[in-house]
């Protein structure tokens, strides 16, 4: 399991979102990866796309003006 | 439940715009036994929640992008896929020109069932379902003009479209007896109760009602700006970010070979902070005020009337003088105090 880093910043809906599923689909299962976003849509896409697609939301938080999403990798 | 004789589950690629009718079309089919999955395609002109929550006074509504919700009301996959690049040839040459403003409609539609036929085969699936309804649109939903879309787009008879199947020639997935025709629908016109009574059948609240459509280009403002854009670079050509800024402040064209774009409010401010990297702009020093980002080469006295627009609209507007920084492309700094423009002589055709 390994830990990625995807800058998802200034970009608008849905593009955090293409951005982690084309991120994922080359990475291993089991593997996170923290989002960093500025659009506050995010909190809900992400998780939104995660719920369907199997993934699981480990953790998020805001500060300032970005958020962050760590994403695990579905099995 | 399951109709089709097919020992095999049949798979399709439902287009998912986010709204009611492509939400109902795919739970028809689901309602059938097929394997459904969503496609959604992001052109950089979709109408989301999220772009309007750029404005800070937009961001205590829900924000959601009608897509996923949609999947997830399903229980579905849903791929969206980024067809930026591709589609600058669609809105730049449309076969069937454009709608009442730079909509290319039919061309639009052409092209997502063509991108949707290309990800079926890629993907193994074996047909397409789309939310069309015979006469909802004036466009790119005529009777006259689905086969258009049909033929154009190669989907030829693989191409169902639920909602209104009824009124439309058997497809092969109902002549194979994949689906069952007589479970279809047979909606036609502008009028939207058949879709809402279904909605409820199926125990659909909440759903998304875009007023204005899905796409800014329907858009007249939004319309507006992406042409004068292209008039003021003598050719029809965009970049992501262009066609993202045009949906941000106050868009302001003084002399044809500059326009500034003003921030209204906070949130579009630290929108636009962003950009500062890719444009010269003019920050309000000794008052609260508008981020403005200027689009264009400036001489110095283009530089000045440009601070004195930006600070027309920032705090300072009725001081004697505002203090302004203004900054180049290449980190060059000045600042100076300038009196703000009156607001009789910021030009109403100086607005795009």
């Amino acid at each position: 399991m390994s830990l990625h880093k995807l800058d998802a910043r200034h970009t608008l809906c849905p593009m955090p979102v293409i951005k982690t599923q084309n991120k994922i689909a080359g990475l291993e299962p089991g593997d996170l990866l923290e989002v960093t976003c500025t659009d506050p849509g995010a909190l809900s896409d992400i998780p939104a796309w995660c719920r369907i697609n199997g993934h699981t939301v480990k953790e998020t938080r805001e500060n300032d003006d970005e958020v962050v999403i760590v994403v695990q990798v579905a099995s | 439940m399951s109709t089709q004789p097919n020992s095999e589950k049949k798979r399709a690629v439902a287009l998912i715009s986010g709204g009611l009718d492509s939400l109902l079309a795919a739970k028809v089919m689901l309602e059938q036994g097929i394997h459904v999955e969503g496609i959604n395609f992001y052109t950089g002109f979709c109408v989301e929640g999220h772009t309007h929550a750029i404005r800070k006074k937009d961001k205590a509504k829900p924000k959601r992008n009608n897509a996923l919700w949609s999947a997830e009301q399903l229980g579905i996959k849903l791929h969206i896929i980024d067809i930026i690049e591709e589609y600058k040839d669609v809105l730049i040459n449309p076969k069937h020109g454009y709608g009442a403003n730079m909509n290319p409609c039919l061309d639009c539609k052409i092209f997502m069932i063509s991108k949707a036929k290309q990800w079926m085969e890629e993907n193994g699936f074996d047909f397409i379902i789309t939310g069309e309804v015979i006469g909802q649109r004036p466009m790119s939903q005529r009777k006259d003009l689905l086969p258009i879309v049909v033929q154009e787009s190669g989907a030829d008879d693989l191409l169902v479209r639920p909602l209104c199947a009824k009124n439309l020639e058997a497809t092969l997935p109902e002549r194979e007896g994949w689906i069952d025709r007589d479970k279809m629908k047979g909606f036609s016109g502008r009028n939207r109760k058949p879709q809402m009574a279904l909605a409820k059948e199926y125990g659909f609240e909440d759903y998304a009602t875009p007023a204005g459509g899905c796409c800014f280009l329907t858009d007249k403002s939004y319309s507006d700006k992406l042409v004068d854009l292209w008039k003021a670079r003598n050719k029809k050509e965009y970049e992501l970010d262009d066609i993202m800024l045009l949906k941000v402040g106050r868009h302001i064209r003084p002399a044809p070979h500059f326009k500034l774009i003003v921030s209204r409010e906070d949130g579009e401010n630290k929108f636009l902070q962003g950009y500062k990297k890719n444009f010269a702009f003019i920050e309000i020093k000794s008052h609260n005020g508008p981020l403005t980002l200027i689009d264009g080469e400036l001489s110095d006295d283009d530089l000045k009337l440009a601070s004195r627009i930006a600070a027309r609209f920032s705090q300072g507007r009725d001081a004697d003088v505002v203090t302004v920084k203004t900054t180049t492309k290449e980190g060059r700094e000045q600042q100076f105090d300038i009196p703000p423009m009156p607001t009789s002589e910021v030009k109403q055709e100086w607005y795009i």
